[in-house]
């Protein structure tokens, strides 16, 4: 079967030593968050600030009567009201979503998902205006909600979206990928063809930070400030120019501290909006912060994907085709977060990280009468989705094959050689040696000790479970000929200024929301020039003060940003060398850079550091000819492809036979992101990935009833992992380059949120073998293995 | 109503509402924002501080109730320009990525090495578990617990790399 290796590399102890730029360096950022002082949207106080809440629809689907203001207006404490039809008048009750539908500021004509924004009211404190939305009475005139997404095309269910023109049905879109008559031949021609219908449920980002603004308008020089909670500030102030009609060089966008994105910051909210509004009215700044509920049942949230999953096989195990047809659920509006070529996101790569001769997708999506969103939660752009469907088809392909699933996924793995590799759907995966991680992978989990000890166990009846996945990421979103948000290029810029003290200051396009960008930026700059990373600020999070850029989110920053940031760095360090050229009377093609200098070839005592150049640069006497003072750079950095992490998982479970209860007692991740920046903030980023990981696969879901009442909208119904639910991670690594980033990295923001959830499912479904089980769904609470061990598998939604 | 109050070791006097909580009254009030408000429910934690030296979620606390009685905050960790161990601790095992749950974790972290001085995991585990981080995955907010009870039990080992930064 399989054997075990070596270790890969000792990078980290490497890593560990380096004091200058790529290394485990502590993050620049903590100092003020474990003291207190992290400045977050709530934590803005303007003076005269005024506060405003928000009327929520109590049903998901009802058209509006009347709505009737008059109590609330009369509040002592009340500022203002605002309705709808109010918003009509000026022309901003809808706004554009990302994705090109339009979605209600305030319920005009109808609510179409509980918890739609109906009405706000600004007041003195939180507290008044909270009371005053007491005072609003609005009649509803109920329709019949959409909530099954199975039977939302069904000519008898009522149209939600009357508001587009000419709309009969409830459909959203459809997309396809990939070659149908090919993948149909293939399997008809197949030895074995495995078929199981595969729910990714509804879930929901939920960072502990909820979302809100602080808007600020000054009507004297016309400028508007706007704190918020976004992990996109330049794209939101370009969006928030066209809707408003706000010039953009009058809107200033700050994305201070974020208590936590993961993509439910990437959209703009109706609330966002409504502060803007309620700060151009008052004159006040305003400030608007959902609550935890409100955060639950109406922002973005991520999958909802009914999929059906087929593959096809020869009999000895070689991986032929996947064939799959999915049906998505994308709420009462389309909010989808995605390029807009991309409309199921990089669903397309479904194939996963296997070598197939056919793949074929169909999606139909649909209008729910729920909360819009569709892509978020750390997913890469529904890669998660897409790892999901692969990884348990291939295990339901192992279960009928009776053949261990690591030998199963070793025999079909792409092979180094077949890289830079185009997949059957069109993706070019640039790199990638997935075996020594799959294998490294199972030398810390000691995998074949592990099905020693479960074979034994299953002899007593215990049940344990070991689960397995593989994937291959794409991130870093994107090259501009295939890729934008709503007519914005996916490019990002960067900018260095080296100070005539030889300090340094770079702005980036792209926002931290805990990622320690503060840390990693600094550093991939050090690496390039040589200058201690405590010695360089970054700024980023505020248009006024950065380069245009699309943001923070599907795992783009390092492999954007950072690419602009390495570049940037460069290109001082090129204007650098002709300075330092005339400093040492030598020509530029003389001159040799080392650890902060240039010197001259074959003479290292003649040299300028990069302070010396920098005071040059900027101070008195000539500089050679045709270079201006100064020495600072901006670029703007188009990726020439997306990068493609990849890593591979094993979980181990215990489950209680007698409760149900689900165990996890291992978790091992190796994960391959290319060149490591700072080993501590990866590490970071993988466990808060599993962990979201353990929550989707065992315990998170926003469900419905059949009214289309949200069943998640507290911390109490949506269910997301403590302490006591998470094991001690077990991570290693891999490193293969990207050969087209300038530094070789490939970002790892998203990997363990793509990764995780398959390989505990799998984990879970293993453990459950014995009891004929081959497929359940998430999330597999103790209910619904309780059920599957009765040979039940309950089915989703 | 008026309220009276040691927060921080200051005795504080204000005018509020009867129904203000008090994780608003330090926010809104006394301007302490490093405490956070993140649920409503008592379940995220964000916001827990110190009613009596004991880790209390001041969401669900009145201000009112906390008349008479001291109130320990993030902001009063730190003594006398030094930082407590836990703080220390946080930083260098990376026990916190957006920073938002992080003074809840730290106060809870200092109650628990004040009762316990050398937790197991599993302790340190449990004394966390009413409180929710969606960046960690909490095992390095262990880690960093189990640093700083080293690090004031003086047995902590000190890192090649703490041996460089010094």
């Amino acid at each position: 079967m399989t054997t075990v290796t070596e270790p890969p590399v000792t990078e980290f102890e490497e890593n560990d030593q380096k004091p200058v730029g790529h290394g485990r360096m502590l993050r620049k950022e903590d100092p003020r968050f474990i003291r207190g002082k992290g400045h977050y949207v709530d934590d803005v106080q303007l003076v005269g600030m005024l506060h405003l809440a928000i009327l929520r629809s109590p049903v998901a689907h009802a058209r509006i009567v009347s709505v009737d203001t008059s109590a609330a207006e009369a509040h002592p404490k009340v500022k203002l009201v605002v309705t709808g039809a109010m918003l009509a008048e000026k022309g901003l009750a809808w706004m554009p979503t990302l994705s090109n539908d339009v979605q209600a500021v305030l319920a005009t004509d109808k609510v179409r998902f509980q918890g739609q924004e109906v009405a706000f009211v600004v007041a003195e404190d939180r507290y008044f205006a909270r009371d005053a939305l007491e005072l609003i009475d609005v009649e509803y005139d109920t329709l019949v909600p959409v909530v099954d997404v199975r039977k939302a095309l069904d000519p008898s269910m009522p149209i939600i979206r009357d508001d587009l023109d000419g709309k009969t049905d409830n459909h959203c879109f459809d997309w396809e990928t990939g070659d149908k008559a090919a993948t149909d031949a293939v399997f008809a021609g197949a030895d074995v063809v495995v078929s199981e219908d595969i729910v990714y449920p509804r879930v929901h980002p939920a960072p502990m930070e909820t979302c809100g603004a602080v808007a600020d308008y000054d009507s004297i020089d016309g400028k508007l400030t706007l704190w918020s909670t976004t992990q996109a500030p330049h794209a939101h102030r370009t969006l928030y120019a066209i809707v408003a009609g706000i010039p953009e060089h009058k809107i200033r966008v700050i994305a201070p501290d974020l208590g936590g994105g993961f993509g439910n910051k990437v959209p703009i909210y109706p609330g966002y909006v409504c502060a803007v509004v309620g700060s151009l009215i008052t004159g006040k700044p305003v400030k608007w912060m959902e609550d935890r509920s409100e955060n639950l049942i109406s922002t973005g949230f991520a999958r909802d994907y009914i999929m059906r999953g087929e593959i096809a096989a020869t009999k000895d195990g070689k991986i032929l085709a996947i064939r799959t047809h999915v049906l998505a659920d994308h709420g009462a509006f389309n909010g989808v977060a995605a390029p807009v070529k991309y409309p199921a996101g990089f669903f397309g790569v479904f194939t996963g990280s296997y070598d197939l001769q056919a793949a074929y997708c169909s999606m139909t999506a649909v209008y729910t009468n729920k909360a819009p969103g569709g892509v978020a939660y750390a997913c890469s752009f529904r890669i998660t989705e897409a790892v999901y469907l692969v990884e348990r088809i291939v295990e339901c392909l192992a279960y009928e094959l009776e053949m261990d699933p690591v030998e199963l996924r070793i025999k079909n793995l792409l092979k180094p050689e077949q890289f830079p590799y185009t997949s059957k759907t069109g993706w070019v995966y640039d790199s990638g040696n997935y075996e020594p991680t799959m294998r490294e992978a199972m030398r810390i989990a000691g995998y074949e000790e592990l099905r020693r000890e479960q074979a034994e166990k299953r002899k007593r009846g215990e049940l344990m479970g070991i689960g397995v996945a593989f994937f291959t990421e794409a991130v870093g979103a994107g090259p501009r000929k295939d890729m934008d948000i709503l007519g914005l290029g996916m490019a990002d810029g960067c900018e260095l200024r080296i100070h005539p003290t030889g300090k340094a200051v770079v702005r980036l396009s792209v926002q931290t929301q805990g990622q320690g960008h503060e840390t990693t930026f600094a550093q991939i700059v050090a690496e390039e020039i040589d200058i201690s990373p405590a010695d360089i600020d970054v700024v980023h999070g505020d248009t006024d003060n950065t380069p245009f850029g699309l943001g923070t989110y599907g795992s783009r920053s390092t492999p954007v940003s950072g690419a602009a940031a390495a570049l940037v760095a460069r290109k001082v360090r090129d204007k650098a060398r002709i300075i330092a050229s005339g400093m040492l009377e030598v020509s530029v093609a003389d001159l040799e850079w080392d650890k902060g200098s240039f010197h001259v070839k074959g003479d290292p005592s003649k040299s300028v550091t990069i302070q010396d150049i920098a005071m040059k640069a900027h101070g008195a006497g000539d500089l050679p000819e045709g270079v201006e003072g100064g020495l600072e750079a901006q670029i703007c950095y188009n990726p020439e492809n997306l990068t493609y992490p990849h890593g591979a998982y094993i979980c181990v479970v215990d489950i209680d036979p007698g409760t149900a209860q689900v165990k996890v007692r291992r978790f091992i991740a190796v994960d391959d992101c290319g060149t490591r920046i700072n080993p501590m903030i990866i590490e970071g980023q993988v466990h808060g990935g599993l962990t979201d990981g353990v929550g989707m696969a065992l315990m998170e879901m926003i469900a419905f009833d059949e009214d289309g009442n949200c069943l998640g909208g507290s911390l109490m119904d949506y269910l997301i992992p403590t302490s006591l639910e998470v094991p001690d991670w077990e991570t290693g690594f891999t490193v293969t380059p990207s050969p087209h980033h300038p530094i070789g990295a490939k970002g790892v923001g998203e990997s363990a949120t793509v990764g995780s959830p398959p390989a505990i499912v799998n984990a879970v479904v293993d453990a459950l073998k014995p009891f004929g089980v081959r497929h359940a769904d998430m999330p597999l609470t103790p209910s619904r293995v309780w059920d599957a061990m009765q040979g039940h598998p309950s089915p989703s939604v | 109503m008026q309220v009276t109050m040691t927060v921080n070791d200051e005795v504080v006097t204000k005018e509020i509402e009867g129904r203000e909580l008090l994780v608003h009254f330090l926010r809104d009030d006394l301007a302490l924002t490093g405490t956070h408000w993140g649920c409503d429910t008592s379940n995220c934690g964000t916001c827990v501080v110190w009613l009596d030296g004991e880790p209390v979620k001041s969401c669900t606390v009145l201000a009112a109730m906390a008349g008479g009685h001291e109130v320990r905050t993030v902001e009063g960790l730190e003594q006398g320009g030094q930082l407590d161990p836990v703080q220390q601790g946080f930083m260098e095992c990376h026990g916190l990525q957006c920073g938002f749950c992080t003074p809840g974790m730290l106060m809870t972290a200092r109650a628990l090495l004040d009762r316990n001085p050398n937790p197991s995991e599993g302790e340190i585990r449990e004394a966390i578990s009413g409180q929710i981080c969606r960046c960690t995955g909490y095992a390095s907010i262990v880690r960093s617990v189990q640093w700083a009870a080293a690090e004031q039990a003086g047995t902590r080992v000190v890192t090649p790399k703490e041996e460089l930064r010094a």
